[in-house]
């Protein structure tokens, strides 16, 4: 166990709700190695059966954008990106 | 006094039961206290299935005792003498390696007895326990890893960790044997024998302890009592409290 000054280290968790659907990220949990990591994230976001599978990642290891860059990288909203126009077919159904 | 007139399935229901009960009531009695918010959501969660487990129990040896009791009268109302738990689980929380020790001797009997009782002829108990072993699965999976990280951790959490299995391995004697409630059930059919959990039972225990570096105790001595209602003073002091409510206000509802 390598508890730092500051405690139990901090990881990031992500379940995946049901089959086919993705891990979401849900919140965080402090713990000392990997396998007490994902045993408090199930026993923290998953007591009530809310998923079929769980990620630990160390938070350390997320690389986040910058928040003060943000205007330059997500900028205004550009609805010409977005393909609107096109005439969708009644048997196509939900797309 | 449910010991001298009740059924073998009966009183085989409520020692169960006991263990179930009296080790949720020790367990919840930690929340708010444990060392860590992670570690305290995850007692409450064990807390919670032993609760569960205990209520199914109580709730069907009411109904086959048949005396117009219900679970809650069964858990409320009854004293000392007349539990069944394995003494195990009425030892105090001294510190956290006594909670996870306590539990980790719990999950590691648990787990093949639950397993047995699937195969039980009762519908109730063989239902209980198909839920439960996938619970006391997971106990163990939680308490053996924590028996390991404190055994091999740091020379304070393996001395208090080895402390813990010192004084509580002489307790764990309940869990493990059997008389004649059990043996007429064996023979009846009602439960299948129960031979097989010693033996998983101390595989587990010397599995896991090995890799914590942890050693047993070489005193054979085991303190037995608890399934004919001989307690330790611990339970005496633990009933009142989980009782006083339900004493105070009967039929309360809220």
């Amino acid at each position: 166990m390598s508890a730092g000054e500051q405690g139990w280290p901090l990881w990031e968790v992500f379940v995946r709700a049901d089959r086919g659907l993705n891990h979401v990220h849900v919140g965080s949990v402090h713990a000392a190695d990997t396998e007490t990591a994902l045993q408090a994230a199930r026993d923290v976001y998953t007591r009530r059966a809310e998923g079929v599978s769980i990620w630990v990642v160390r938070s350390t290891e997320i690389v986040a954008s910058d928040p003060d860059g943000r205007d330059d990288w997500f900028g205004d909203l550009k609805p010409y990106r977005h393909p609107t126009f096109y005439e969708i077919p009644d048997a196509v159904g939900h797309m | 006094m449910a010991t001298t007139t009740a059924t073998p399935l009966v009183t085989f229901l409520l020692r169960i039961a006991d263990d179930n009960l009296v080790l949720a009531q020790r367990l919840g009695a930690l929340l708010a206290r444990m060392p860590e918010l992670e570690e305290d959501i995850a007692v409450a969660n064990v807390c919670l299935d032993h609760l569960g487990q205990a209520r199914s129990l109580y709730a069907r040896a009411a109904e086959l005792e048949g005396l117009g009791r219900t679970e809650d009268d069964l858990a409320m109302l009854r004293d000392e003498r007349a539990f069944l738990n394995a003494t195990l689980v009425e030892m105090p929380d001294v510190d956290f390696a006594h909670t996870i020790v306590r539990q980790f001797f719990v999950d590691a009997y648990q787990v093949p007895f639950y397993g047995v009782l699937c195969g039980a002829a009762d519908p109730v108990l063989a239902g209980v326990a198909e839920k439960a072993v996938k619970e006391a699965r997971y106990h163990l999976r939680r308490s053996s890893t924590w028996v390991v990280r404190l055994g091999d951790g740091t020379e304070e959490s393996h001395a208090r960790v080895q402390a813990a299995v010192d004084l509580l391995w002489r307790y764990t004697g309940d869990l493990l044997a059997t008389d004649e409630v059990e043996a007429t059930l064996a023979a009846e059919g009602a439960v299948p024998a129960l031979d097989d959990v010693r033996g998983a039972f101390d595989a587990t225990v010397h599995t896991v302890l090995a890799e914590a570096t942890l050693t047993l105790p070489t005193d054979p001595y085991q303190r037995l009592g608890g399934r004919v209602g001989v307690h330790t003073e611990h339970l005496g002091h633990l009933l009142p409290e989980m009782q006083r409510l339900y004493r105070s206000h009967p039929g309360a509802r809220w």
